[in-house]
């Protein structure tokens, strides 16, 4: 017997789909996606929670962008938070002190876009690091791969801009240093920052507007394109997967297709995401502007730190010694240049090229569906454990004034520990990395021996 | 209209739902996605789930409805968290226990070899007809650049980018008053030793790179300034740009010795990447990044023991850059 409601649906759906496809033609492409296959995973959710991640930042910056005042028109704070009262601010920072206490689930809605910038970029960073240890990012995948390096390079400066805008004491001094650093690139350097700031920094109102229109407009729509274009090429190749017995896993993807099996599971996981963050932005107090006060270029504050992302900048800044490169009177390179701009891109470089250098290297051009286990390929996961080592010692630096101020020890101490740990770490750790992977594959194969000869055993006995 | 009338039957009838009985023993041969049994409890669950998600909604709508309920924020963020949080809960159920569960296979694509070859055939004999290929490359290189050009240099309204005199302006000039931030002028006898203070131009705005000061008194007999600005501070009274070379923060934490057998002289210190200056040394880099001392500003008294600037920094103020070792600071 079936139920009356089943010939019902079964009229809705056919539709739902009659009207779809006649009207766009998409049953042919919407009767793959339906069935596009998922291998399963948990660390390939991690890109999944960046897309979703983003999803919650442009829903809630789109209701910031209604309250937010992109201007640095001085006026006079008589807003409902009594401590800031007649104090000179900016009509930026007073409209974001507004956003935070006179508009309705307007500091729910402030602190859940902080907080997803900060999960966004966690998430790139974790899911890129999955793609390099696993080899997901050999042929025919190199530009997926470029891509996503894009964004999550677009991604840093975007949430630097968001909080450079409100105009508090912190982002003040962000703006300095990021001011600082794009005026002591070689031979250009002036000239670039004054053409991005307008004038010497701070002095000019015209750089909120810029920033304003660069946060909300310019770099969003950058990350939506190179988004789109990421998850194209991922579709257009398939997902990678791990290898599985008994299947022709190079040749044959294998897994949950999106209807029924995956959709629902992905958007549990969208809601998951969404739960996370708003119960972090309803009840975690992050980056309370009110408390840090308006931005005065005379004015500073001990520990100043900015939100985790930008650690390893800090941190490159404060580790290098007191010199400019001179020329005579000609200043060549001011020393920010090596911490805040040498230092990223250098990183940015070697992540980007690292695909071709290892074909290279290895002379592998072949296509490669099935991924790696880290310890089967020791040469790239030693050299990306001490790369990720060099940037992580770098990223704890920027910690040390907290460290003194924690645990009592020297801040001048721990530069010269640090300094040295930038030297050391990575080699020692390629090479403890590159053993424990030889280790590992060495007992795999000798457990291998045994079964075959158990097996070869058991055979003679019968 | 009776059409119309029986469509929104059978949807009420599809919204309602009559309990499906499993369709597990109809051998259907065409069917696409594998069958599995019906779970009557885990669809209540979801209904469950759903329903809670439904009350934290709601929840919400109250909670922002009130104006004046305690801990506003945080009611709100934790009924739509768990509002959230039930429908993750709902669509992980419903992924595990109310659809069917199946593993399907697919080939990876390939290579389209004769789509390629096509391609290259009609890239390739579309230029068969062109003989000199350098030459247009050439000209198409040069129009392009041109072209490129012409387009970037609007963006030069943006800023003064060839003119780097701004860079080397303060507001200070000899006989200018130091001022508190709210204006009331800093008289000699007003600096104590063993602290800061923070002091801007009369009369110019406070919110420029070049106006702000560190003022510092340094005990007797420590002072050792270099012989041509022996006159520069008064009475043990020096005053330095606030602002620090490296990267342009406001130098705001003073150093004193705690322990003066290890720590001789105060310090200052700027807390974004601790670069320390010595004030007593005409403002000498002792640690951290900094690759140029701060400037000094040469001091003097008026009549009523006010401070006053005697001329200009020793040098152009803030972070450095290509010719920041060129030219002095200019009013």
């Amino acid at each position: 017997m079936v139920g009356r409601s089943d010939e019902a649906s079964a009229l809705v759906i056919r539709s739902a789909v009659r009207f779809v496809d006649s009207r766009s033609g998409a049953a042919p492409f919407l009767r793959k996606a339906l069935r596009y296959v998922f291998p399963d995973h948990w660390s390939f959710l991690l890109g999944e929670v960046a897309l979703y991640s983003f999803l919650v930042l442009v829903v809630t910056g789109v209701f910031l962008t209604l309250f937010f005042e992109p201007s640095l028109e001085q006026t006079v704070y008589h807003g409902s938070y009594g401590p800031l009262r007649g104090a000179e601010v900016s009509e930026a920072y007073r409209s974001v002190v507004d956003i935070s206490f006179d508009v309705r689930a307007g500091l729910l809605i402030r602190q859940t876009h902080h907080w997803a910038a900060n999960v966004f970029v966690a998430a790139i960073v974790l899911h890129l690091l999955r793609v390099f240890f696993t080899g997901a990012f050999r042929k025919p995948r190199e530009v997926t791969y470029l891509v996503g390096l894009l964004m999550l390079f677009t991604v840093l400066p975007e949430g630097y801009l968001g909080y450079s805008m409100v105009d508090d004491l912190l982002s003040g001094m962000g703006l300095a240093i990021g001011y600082a650093v794009a005026q002591s690139v070689p031979f250009v350097g002036a000239n670039l920052a004054l053409l991005l700031w307008g004038a010497p920094y701070p002095g000019d109102t015209s750089f909120m507007s810029r920033m304003f229109i660069a946060h909300v407009l310019i770099f969003p729509v950058v990350i939506g394109a190179l988004l789109g274009l990421h998850l194209t090429l991922v579709a257009s190749r398939h997902h990678t997967q791990f290898r599985r017995r008994g299947h022709q896993s190079e040749r044959r993807v294998l897994g949950l297709p999106t209807l029924p099996g995956y959709a629902p599971r992905s958007l549990g996981l969208l809601f998951a995401v969404a739960a996370v963050l708003f119960l972090l932005g309803g009840l975690v107090q992050i980056n309370p502007i009110w408390q840090w006060g308006p931005y005065h270029i005379g004015d500073g504050t001990n520990g100043a730190q900015p939100d985790w992302y930008l650690g390893w900048l800090i941190g490159a800044l404060r580790l290098v010694p007191d010199f400019d490169v001179t020329i005579g009177s000609y200043t060549l390179v001011p020393n920010p240049f090596w911490g805040g701009a040498l230092f990223p891109l250098v990183v940015l470089i070697v992540l980007a090229v690292y695909p071709w250098v290892e074909r290279r290297r290895t002379g592998d051009r072949e296509n490669h569906n099935v991924l790696d286990r880290p310890r089967d390929a020791p040469g790239r996961t030693a050299f990306g454990a001490g790369f990720l080592a060099w940037v992580l010692v770098v990223f704890f630096a920027g910690s040390m004034d907290r460290a003194e101020v924690a645990f009592g020890l020297s801040y001048e101490l721990q530069v010269w520990v640090y300094r040295v740990l930038t030297v050391v770490a990575p080699v020692v750790v390629y090479f403890l990395v590159k053993r424990v992977c030889r280790g590992l594959q060495k007992s795999e194969q000798i457990e291998r021996e045994q079964e075959a000869a158990e097996a070869e055993a058991r055979a003679a006995r019968v | 209209m009776r059409r119309a009338s029986r469509l929104l039957g059978l949807l009420v009838l599809w919204l309602v739902g009559v309990r499906r009985k499993s369709r597990d023993e109809e051998a259907e041969a065409e069917r696409i996605v594998e069958t599995a049994p019906a779970a009557p409890r885990a669809e209540l669950l979801v209904v469950a789930l759903l329903l809670g998600a439904a009350a934290c909604a709601a929840a919400f709508i109250v909670f922002y409805a009130i104006d004046d309920l305690p801990s506003h924020t945080q009611l709100l963020g934790l009924a739509l968290g768990l509002c959230f949080a039930f429908l993750a809960a709902t669509f992980i159920v419903a992924s595990r226990r109310l659809v069917p569960i199946e593993e399907i296979e697919e080939d990876y694509p390939e290579e389209h070899l004769p789509d390629q070859e096509e391609l290259q055939q009609v890239v390739g004999e579309s230029g068969t007809r062109i003989t000199r290929k350098r030459l247009l490359a050439a000209a198409a290189g040069t129009a392009g650049g041109a072209v490129a050009l012409a387009a970037l240099t609007p963006a030069l309204s943006l800023g003064p980018a060839l003119d780097v005199d701004p860079l080397y302006r303060t507001p200070w000039r000899r006989g200018r008053r130091l001022v508190d931030r709210d204006g009331r002028p800093l008289r000699a006898a007003d600096v104590e030793s063993a602290t800061f203070y923070t002091a801007y131009p009369e009369g110019a705005s406070t919110d420029t790179v070049g106006a702000p000061l560190v003022v510092v008194r340094i005990p007797a007999g420590e002072l050792a300034l270099p012989a041509d600005r022996r006159d520069w501070a008064v009475d043990g009274i020096v005053a330095y740009s606030k602002i620090c070379t490296h990267a342009g923060c406001a130098v705001s934490l003073y150093r004193k010795p705690t322990f003066p057998p290890v720590q001789p002289r105060p310090a200052l210190v700027c807390p974004c990447h601790y670069s320390t200056f010595d004030p007593a040394r005409a403002g000498r880099v002792l640690f951290g990044p900094a690759g140029r001392a701060l400037p000094q500003l040469p001091l003097m008294l008026d009549r009523r023991d006010g401070l006053r600037a005697a001329g200009n920094f020793s040098g152009p103020v803030g972070p450095s850059w290509w010719g920041v070792r060129m030219k002095r600071a200019r009013s």
